[in-house]
């Protein structure tokens, strides 16, 4: 139907409903779609990569490398409840270390994904519709991670429901005046509401999958998890209903869940905790790593499954300008953070600058200036339109954001707390192995989940595909707008397949 | 299941098939010139006008999110307050209220992010649940689905069918119906279900 080959639309090449079903479909549908890794080729040597035949394909191995890092992440897990957290490198005066700086990072990422399934619907941006899925499920994996960072740093995880008001003999209750608990309100709503609104968005594609499925076992699986959904006009209305419902509520919660995580800071008195542009700033910087992520995700996936015809350059193209947008107001949210030390007149504020910046004094300088190259300098080369679309280019600013966005945190947490109010408790903060193997066992988590995820889910919206088709054949918001019946013309003029 | 009912299948409806929600519309159109009423299209994507020419409308959504999103309300308000012991010695005599860092046992503004997640939380709860109640998910088989092409609704044809329970209803005279405006197919669906 769209006969389209200019590179700049939203959907590229030759298209129908039927071929749009089995680009993504299949990659679920049929395993022929999972092509082995091409040898490598080292000195005219060719080296194959050593995988067993069936499982060799790039994103098998990502599974299984990601396979690999989650069982280092039970290990950390298990030597930790074993053990006690003193295994970490917290200790007085960083109470706070890895374990939040890593949560903060993981939550944050996952901002993007309702950042682009409900901002963007409510705004009716189209381009959308090709980066959502994914960009949920990884909205999901992020807070999934991001979860178990504060639950093990409770140090007893066995008794995590005390965070919840439950009734109980001592008459305890939780302290609601305290911004953690606020925390624990908001992280477990938003994984909820983010689960939610994911799998209502699955349940037509889950139908379309039932419907094209070969296997008695597959159509069953698919069968029960499409809830019996019939593509029903009735159901389609309140369908609709309920998703700008739920992309209603998203959107205040998303903005919420991370001024919530400022506040964890901005609420204490700590030398550079206590700001008011902690908020804004936060989420700004949420959406920057997120973006970030999703682009870090889209470019493989599109390689890998010739996607190329869904997520285009014009996708990267406002991905990176968004990036680039928010990566200035974390900038500003810098600036502000410098001007207010100097404004307060506070010596402990103003203390904890040169302890950010001195590079040959300052214990810290080296992450400081490695954020301000990661997360300010680095991301201006977005600014270019050729550099916007070009992948290497962009993989290697997307990774840039990400690793400048952990930075961010880590200056954050662990400096302001190593110089506080009292020069006898100053102190430095040394991570330790099982800090790292924890931090690096998440990332392999968060990939094993997204590589599962691709394999088994249709990792691109297709009914959404669908009515962008219809959308840019009629160029139009919809589908079909008025009662009066087409002229023949037209819908002869759409060749069908 | 029970004795003396007629269980054998009955005529569900009339599903004809149309490969563009152009067709699909103006057929449903001439349907409801024609005085049908009891109909329903199924579609691979949501088509925009399609329940208007129907004459389908609900909007019980709303009200449910809006019932959903003030219990949330009511719930977060309640929780805090009878958790701070705010109603110590009146409402709760046996409560005890913890002075926490000298802060009002009513601190209000320190309410409202709990209060704002709880009413998230049941909004979500009250809209994907009023989803599935009204839609009656999740339901493992419907008689459409005997229909030969019902497995290409969820892919790239659109199906209307006209409901037997309709009182105008009369096969013949809707396949006439449904051909004439371009049905690429027409089935007569029978079912067992609901006798």
């Amino acid at each position: 139907m769209s006969q389209t080959h200019d590179p700049e639309s939203l959907l590229t090449g030759t298209h129908t409903e039927a071929t749009i079903d089995t680009a993504i479909a299949d990659v679920v549908l049929d395993s022929s779609r999972h092509k082995p890794v091409k040898p490598i080729r080292i000195a005219g040597r060719e080296i194959n990569i050593p995988a067993p035949p069936g499982l060799n394909s790039p994103l098998y191995l990502m599974i299984g490398f990601g396979f690999l890092f989650t069982n280092l992440m039970l290990v950390a897990i298990t030597t930790l409840i074993f053990t006690g957290i003193g295994i970490w490198g917290n200790n007085q005066p960083t109470g706070w270390g890895f374990d939040i700086v890593n949560f903060v990072w993981w939550i944050g990422i996952g901002h993007a994904g309702t950042l682009i399934s409900a901002i963007l619907l409510l705004l009716r941006q189209k381009w959308r519709n090709s980066i959502n899925r994914f960009a949920e499920a990884m909205t999901i994996f992020a807070v999934m991670c991001a979860g178990l960072y504060p639950l093990l740093h409770t140090g007893r995880p066995w008794v995590a429901y005390w965070l919840f008001p439950y009734p109980n003999t001592l008459g305890m209750w939780p302290n609601f005046r305290s911004p953690l608990v606020w925390d624990v309100f908001a992280v477990s709503t938003y994984m909820t509401v983010s689960i939610l609104f994911w799998f209502v968005g699955l349940i037509p594609d889950f139908a379309t999958l039932r419907d094209r499925a070969k296997l008695r076992a597959t159509q069953m699986v698919f069968g029960v998890l499409s809830m019996g959904w019939k593509g029903s006009a009735k159901d389609w209305v309140r369908y609709e209903h309920a998703s700008l419902i739920l992309a209603g509520i998203s959107t205040p919660l998303v903005l919420s869940v991370h001024t919530i995580v400022s506040f964890d800071f901005a609420m204490g008195i700590v030398p550079g905790w206590n700001v008011t542009i902690f908020p804004p700033y936060f989420v700004a910087g949420a959406v920057f790593a997120g973006f970030a992520m999703v682009i870090t995700l889209a470019i493989p996936l599109r390689k890998w499954y010739g996607l190329e015809d869904f997520i285009t350059m014009k996708h990267f193209d406002w991905m990176a300008k968004i990036m680039l947008a928010t990566g200035l107001i974390v900038l500003y949210g810098y600036v502000c953070e410098v001007f207010y030390a100097w404004y307060s007149g506070t010596p402990w504020e103003v203390g904890l600058l040169w302890n950010r910046w001195e590079i040959d004094k300052a214990p810290y300088s080296w992450a400081f200036w490695m954020l301000i190259l990661t997360n300010g300098v680095i991301p201006q080369l977005m600014w270019f339109p050729k550099l916007r679309r070009n992948l290497p280019v962009l993989l290697a600013v997307s990774t840039s954001v990400s690793i400048g966005m952990w930075f961010e945190r880590y200056v954050i947490i662990p400096i302001g707390l190593t110089r506080d109010y009292l020069p006898s408790s100053y102190g430095y903060y040394t991570p330790t192995f099982w800090d790292f193997a924890m931090f690096f066992g998440t990332i392999g988590f968060f990939l094993f989940l997204i590589g599962m995820f691709i394999r088994f889910l249709p990792s691109i919206n297709m009914f959404e595909m669908k009515e962008l088709l219809h959308q840019l054949k009629h160029g139009n918001g919809h589908v079909h707008t008025t009662h009066e019946p087409v002229t023949t013309a037209e819908t002869e003029a759409a060749p069908n397949a | 299941m029970s004795h003396g009912r007629d269980t054998s299948p009955k005529p569900y409806g009339t599903v004809a098939c149309f490969a563009t929600p152009e067709e699909l519309i103006e057929a449903t159109q001439a349907a409801r010139n024609a005085g049908y009423k009891e109909m329903d299209a199924y579609t691979p994507v949501p088509v925009h006008g399609l329940t208007d020419v129907m004459g389908f409308k609900d909007n019980r959504l709303h009200y449910g999110a809006l019932a959903g999103g003030t219990a949330g309300f009511a719930v977060g308000v309640i929780l805090e307050c009878f958790t701070s012991g705010v109603f110590t010695g009146t409402l709760q005599p046996w409560a005890y209220a913890h002075n926490v860092g000298g802060k009002p046992l009513l601190s209000w503004p320190m309410f409202i992010p709990v209060t704002f997640e709880c009413i998230i939380l049941l909004t979500a709860f009250s809209v994907v649940g009023g989803l599935f109640a009204l839609s009656g998910m999740p339901k493992p088989h419907h008689p459409v689905f005997n229909a030969e092409q019902f497995f290409r609704a969820s892919q790239d044809r659109y199906l209307l069918c006209i409901e037997a329970k309709d009182p105008r209803y009369a096969k013949d005279q809707v396949q006439r119906l449904m051909e004439e405006y371009g049905a690429e197919s027409v089935e007569h669906g029978m079912t067992s279900e609901g006798y």
